[in-house]
């Protein structure tokens, strides 16, 4: 019985959101005391994955998953994160779930408190059973002694340290008696140096113990470290299991980048370095997430330069920092000139602007007409579309419908009529009308976040040839953030990759896939391009 | 303002003190503001203390049960629970036919009380429902429906009553025959059912206090259980009851008039069960539960609570016993007003907890006790102090009016603020 | 066909639904019971302009984003005092309409002021803490009202400082002033027709303002603040205006709806006002995040026609008709409120 001494097995897993196949044919098998890490970029299929793993709702929600799930050699249908903790699986998620104002112990026995009888407990049922703190704690104890650490379990999670709080996490999973698979859901992201190579000692102390792990990161150098096998993903599917004695830092690199370039009509020819329209120095943007740290950039004039990277290292903060949106440090040269920092009408002035990557958060006004807003931002910073009457001011209906019509004709905009509001248009006319109401300005330079996130595939085409064709025929300057890099591959002239807040490298498209690899995973520095 | 931030800043060096006091004076800003207030409004009357006293133990005996009502759903995370007056609308109809059915005294609260169970049960499971459609916005939704559930009481008792539900009761009903009247009296009726089963005067009342809370508190210390706990708040607990104790033996040996102030021990004692019933319950399993789902739903319902169903048990728990503390209030009052006594209940409890101290997502007993005897002494030289200071009473009325919405709005602002603050200090990092 | 249907009844929703119905089955009654009709419609008229101008304050607050005005009994105070002051001056007829809706201009602003710098510090929780602004500022004028300065016999106690509780508008020309303004009746209907003309001017001067840049901005923040930040709108600011331009259409709703009165009611007049105008615009359609002119004057008519045609129908089945009424008027007016409610959560994406 060969599959006895596999405690996980997932075969042939695959899962599609509205028939949009986001996972396919998963195979992955871990044994007692493995650490297994799982690889791949942002979209590669690593967090579905998990949801599947761990039952949640938004599995169940569209429909399922296809394969099967093995514990121990044992069919089991996962549907709730609950059946997930029956059949011992641990996750120490990417966010805290832990209660601040509850202390160490408590949060480690939160919903699993130990509990003993009283008199209204054996009137009005369990529920009314008192909680046994002393038992808990001296429990709670344990599972810290196991993790070294030698913080008291009754002290207030509030306050404590980033690394504590994670070790809180894992201290409740290794608490829990059956526990035999663990997932570490990119675990340091969040944490300083010292705690990340703690918390790594600490997974193998936990491996040590004949517990299963599953390392969900994109640290290649972590990876090396720790992990006994590899997986790594692409796109949704499996490109490759590897033991780690049997492959090196390169080919994963190269193996989660991958090649699939599908090259939009873009011209060869070689770009001009010349005039440099867009100067940025030490920018530092305080965006939740997206933290920019003293970044230094050179935009040329006409060019499209794309701005890649993995999720959380910063590439969407220097968009949002030129246009003010958040709190902006440093200097940005715009034809020489020096932009006023923290303030967007100055950007609009100095002729940016931005297509948010947040479309429905940020870029639109969902409830009002197609028209209202392409000429919303127009009306607002240069007083277009008005006619003035003294002090009073009135919107000028027939020279607004007039742009609306041209802008809906040009982009090929498909809805009923200028008039219908921008809620019920689909993705991909949303991302136009948004790109409208940035050409109504008449910008010298395009800023474009993630332009194709939520998009069906037909139309992701579209808008990218769009931006292309403006690029070929107004001369404009793009600065496109995506965090798919086969899409920046296939328009941008140059790609900077961001890495931990500052730019790793600028490379050209037909770089191979191992530095892009590389220097997304932050292993590799490289000046200029 | 929370305790944390007063750590906090207690914990800055230098000036160690100054910063300690400064962050005392702010974590209890409402409650300091109230005391001074309360103190200048009792020095303007000049009122007398046997009168005051008298006045101030039957108002705390009868609003006590229904402010500790509040406490649950604040705990369960969902603010102040305006919709208590349905529970209050609920005692009133109870008491409505237990009136008609002609039970009196003692036995007439006991039925009031059974009756008014399920039907608190019942609007209380309605409520949660709604609630539960509206989170984040559950106080202003419990407040709307407060004034809604009163159109539903209006047509119930002033259309049905008398004629689609038959009534026949000259007292009770309209000369009409359909709808009850504006007033119900219920002398010789429930009036004083639960306060004149034991009465005992205030000094032996004091003394017995002062006995029953020392010996709860060293109980608990003995029991505490939770390492960590500050251990000051027992020495303190202790102190103060041997305090009421040794004041109630000179009372007793002094002879004075206070002697004469009789104290509703029957309904104290339901009050101290009430006190005794939710400390116990906030160890037990449901209400770990429940300040699970008052901090962090989402941890909550990852963590495999069932948020919905426990948000609908607290407000269930908090609408029953505003039922059983409409009882006790109204039996005290021995008559009240078909169709408004319950309107203003969900006002003053609300403004009496949060003038104790307590906040949108913290409410302790300690605040509900203290805070109705604040509230209730301006409530009683409000109307004295304006009339001797400005010859007219009205002013003194409409300013404790003022004081009840102004303290909730001042309170709702404080943590809007505070949260706001908090997600800026969040994003900013 | 069918999902057309479908379509109007998600977007137009079950209670307004049975509000409409409740409305069309109490016309056929009316006409049925044969009750004085063109009285019915005269009153309705009259019902719905004197109201109009209170709902129509409802609509910048929800436009530029603090939800509706739980807190325009603030507007109703200053068109108080503004009323007052022009009858101590002894004012007479337009003259003293105008002259309150400008002196109580000065306190409609600078209130309006800082009632939405505060909106504006409690970002998330301004409708309970509006409602709480609103009925504070209630008890506190009360005891204004006790001690004001005012020595006009007409509106002070004859003893002792201070206001009376009601005070008529006759004896200043001001009672019925726009109501009779150009009336004229057709068929037995008396048409209030300057009164109906002020709340359609007063409609229009709204809509040219939402068709100005401010009013685009105001919608811009309002709609989506995130969307208005980033483009280069200041969205705090565009809150303090539409609840400034509230507060004062609550100060001239309130001298509006007292000369068709024919009373200025000082001291429990403005407590549930609020709450009634609210209740008036979502009848109409609107939302808590968003409104109309259209809104406006739909729901005016739609809850104040079923409150005048329902008393005559109502006193057919029962003899405690004026209960009856008020009951129907708690019971729509809150539960289109908690609908409304309800709405902002699950509508959310």
């Amino acid at each position: 019985m060969p599959e006895q001494q596999y405690l996980l097995q997932m075969q042939d897993v695959g899962k599609s959101y509205y028939g949009t196949v986001v996972l396919q044919d998963i195979q992955l098998a871990l044994k007692p005391g493995e650490i297994h890490a799982v690889v791949g970029e942002n979209g590669a299929g690593k967090s579905t994955l998990m949801n599947i793993l761990f039952g949640m709702p938004v599995i169940h929600a569209t429909g399922g998953y296809l394969g099967k799930v093995l514990i121990e050699g044992n069919q089991v249908d996962i549907t709730s994160p609950q059946q997930a903790m029956e059949a011992g699986i641990g996750m120490v998620h990417q966010e805290f779930m832990l209660l601040p104002n509850y202390s160490i112990t408590e949060n480690i026995k939160l919903n699993r408190e130990i509990l003993k009888d009283n008199l209204f407990s054996r009137i009005f049922g369990p529920k009314m059973k008192s909680l046994d703190f002393k038992t808990m704690n001296k429990d709670a104890r344990k599972a810290l002694d196991t993790l070294d650490m030698d913080i008291e379990e009754y002290v207030k999670v509030a306050g404590l340290p980033v690394g504590h709080m994670q070790f809180t996490e894992i201290a409740r999973e290794i608490d829990k008696a059956n526990l035999k698979v663990m997932v570490f859901d990119e675990p340091t992201a969040v944490l300083a140096e010292s705690e990340a190579s703690n918390l790594l000692r600490a997974m193998q102390k936990i491996a040590g113990q004949g517990i299963a792990i599953l390392f969900i990161t994109h640290r290649l150098d972590e990876v090396m470290e720790v992990a006994d096998t590899i997986t790594v993903l692409r796109d949704g599917r499996l490109v490759a299991t590897k033991p780690k004695k049997e492959t090196n830092i390169v080919e994963m690199a190269e193996l989660m980048v991958g090649r699939k370039i599908e090259t939009i009509t873009r011209r060869k020819d070689q770009l001009k370095e010349g005039q440099v329209v867009a100067a940025i120095k030490n920018l530092t943007v305080r965006m939740p997430g997206e933290y920019v740290k003293t970044l230094d950039l050179e935009v040329f004039k006409g060019e499209i330069l794309g701005i890649g990277g993995l999720a959380g290292q910063g590439k969407i903060g220097v968009a949002n920092g030129i246009m003010g949106l958040y709190p902006t440090k440093g200097s940005v040269e715009i034809n020489g000139k020096p932009l006023q920092l923290n303030n967007p009408r100055e950007s609009m002035k100095r002729k940016i602007a931005f297509l948010s990557e947040d479309r429905r958060g940020v870029g639109l006004l969902l409830d009002s007409s197609i028209e209202l807003n392409i000429v919303v931002t127009a009306i607002e910073n240069q007083n277009r579309f008005i006619r003035r009457l003294g002090p009073f001011t009135q919107i000028d209906n027939s020279a607004i419908r007039e742009h609306a019509l041209k802008m809906i004709k040009e982009l090929d905009i498909r809805c009923t009529g200028p008039n219908q509001l921008v809620r019920r248009l689909s993705g991909g006319n949303q991302q136009k009308v948004c790109i409208a109401r940035a050409l109504t300005l008449n910008p010298e330079i395009l800023l474009v976040s993630e332009p194709t996130r939520g998009i069906d595939v037909g139309a992701k085409r579209l808008v990218l040839e769009t931006l292309v064709k403006l690029n070929e025929e107004t001369g404009i300057t793009i600065i496109m953030t995506s965090s798919e890099l086969a899409e920046l591959r296939s328009v941008c002239d140059r790609i900077a990759i961001v890495t931990d807040g500052t730019v790793a490298g600028i490379l050209k498209p037909d770089d191979s896939d191992a530095d892009y690899g590389l220097m997304m995973a932050g292993q590799k520095r490289r000046k200029g391009a | 303002m929370s305790s944390e931030t007063v750590e906090k800043v207690a914990q800055k060096p230098g000036g160690k003190f100054k910063q300690a006091l400064i962050g005392f004076l702010t974590a209890h800003m409402v409650t300091i503001m109230f005391v001074l207030l309360s103190l200048l409004a009792l020095y303007l009357s000049g009122m007398n203390a046997t009168l005051y006293l008298n006045d101030i133990i039957s108002r705390v005996s009868r609003n006590s049960f229904l402010v500790l009502a509040l406490i649950i759903p604040v705990v369960a995370g969902m603010g102040l629970n305006f919709a208590i007056v349905l529970g209050a609308m609920a005692a009133q109809a109870v008491i409505i036919f237990v009136t008609h059915w002609g039970v009196g005294g003692f036995a007439g609260i006991l039925l009031s009380m059974a009756l008014v169970t399920p039907l608190g049960i019942f609007l209380g499971y309605l409520t949660g429902k709604l609630l539960n459609r509206t989170k984040g916005q559950e106080m202003i939704t419990g407040l709307i429906l407060g004034f809604f559930a009163a159109g539903i009481y209006w047509f119930i008792f002033l259309q049905l009553v008398g004629g689609f539900i038959p009534m026949d009761n000259e007292v009770l009903v309209l000369s009409s025959g359909v709808g009850i009247r504006t007033t119900v009296d219920l002398s010789g009726g429930l009036r004083y059912g639960l306060d004149d089963v034991w009465r005992l005067s205030l000094p032996v009342v004091m003394l017995l206090f002062g006995a029953i809370f020392a010996s709860i508190q060293g109980f608990s210390y003995l029991k505490s259980e939770r390492q960590g706990e500050s251990k000051s708040r027992f020495y303190y607990g202790i102190v103060i009851a041997l305090a009421a104790a040794a004041g109630g033996i000179f009372l007793i040996g002094s002879g004075s008039l206070i002697n004469n102030i009789t104290v509703p021990a029957g309904t104290w004692i339901a009050i101290g069960l009430l006190c005794l019933f939710i400390n116990f319950f906030t160890r037990t399993k449901m209400g770990q539960d429940m300040r699970s789902v008052g901090q962090d739903r989402h941890v909550a319902a990852v963590s495999g609570i069932p948020v919905d169903k426990i948000r609908i048990i607290a407000i269930i728990m908090s609408t029953v016993l505003a039922g059983w503390g409409h009882i006790i209030f109204l039996q005290n009052m021995g008559a009240f007003s078909t169709y408004g006594s319950y309107e203003q209940i969900g006002f003053y409890a609300i403004a009496a907890i949060l003038i104790g101290g307590a906040t949108v997502t913290k409410a302790t007993i300690g605040q509900a006790l203290l805070g109705v005897f604040l509230f209730h002494t301006l409530f009683i030289v409000a109307p004295a102090a304006g009339r001797e200071t400005f010859g007219d009473a009205q002013i003194g009325e409409y300013f404790r009016v003022f004081v009840a919405y102004g303290v909730i709005g001042l309170t709702l602002a404080m943590h809007a603020w505070k949260v706001r603050l908090q997600s800026q200090q969040k994003l900013g990092r | 066909m069918l999902e057309l249907l479908k379509r109007f009844y998600a977007s137009f929703g079950l209670p307004r639904l049975i509000i409409l119905g409740f409305f069309i089955i109490l016309n056929i009654m009316a006409i049925v019971l044969e009750v004085n009709f063109p009285e019915l419609v005269s009153a309705s008229m009259v019902r719905i302009a004197m109201n109009g101008v209170l709902v129509l304050a409802i609509l910048p607050s929800i436009a530029c984003g603090t939800g509706p005005n739980f807190g325009v009994s603030l507007g109703i105070l200053c068109g108080l005092v503004g009323g007052l002051i022009a009858m101590e001056l002894r004012l007479d007829g337009y003259t003293n309409f105008f002259m309150a809706i400008v002196f109580s201009m000065p306190f409609a602003v600078a209130v309006g002021l800082g009632y939405g710098w505060l909106m504006n510090k409690v970002k998330g929780s301004e409708m309970m803490f509006a409602l709480f602004i609103g009925w504070s500022a209630v008890s506190l004028m009360k005891i204004f009202w006790l001690v004001a300065p005012f020595d006009n016999p007409e509106m002070a106690w004859p003893i002792g400082s201070g206001v009376r509780v009601t005070i008529s508008l006759v004896n200043r020309e001001l009672a019925q002033l726009l109501n009779q303004t150009w009336s004229f009746s057709v068929a037995g209907i008396t048409f209030p027709t300057g009164l109906i003309l002020f709340f359609l001017f007063c409609c229009f001067l709204v809509w040219l303002f939402m068709r100005s840049k401010t009013g685009i901005a105001m919608l811009a923040a309002g709609d989506n603040p995130r969307f208005a930040e980033a483009a280069g709108i200041n969205v705090d600011r565009q809150r303090i205006y539409g609840t400034i331009i509230s507060t004062m259409l609550g100060a001239v709703g309130i001298l509006v709806y007292a000369q068709s009165f024919g009373f200025f009611q000082l001291y429990e007049g403005p407590h549930f006002m609020p709450m009634i105008a609210v209740a008036a615009i979502l009848i109409g359609g609107a939302s808590i995040k968003k409104a109309s002119i259209a809104n406006v004057i739909i729901g005016v008519i739609l809850f104040q026609g079923i409150l005048v045609v329902a008393m005559p129908v109502f006193n057919i089945f029962t003899q405690d008709m004026a209960s009856m009424a008020e009951i129907s008027r708690v019971i729509i007016q809150n539960g289109i409120i908690l609908y409304a409610l309800t709405q902002v959560v699950s509508g959310r994406d």
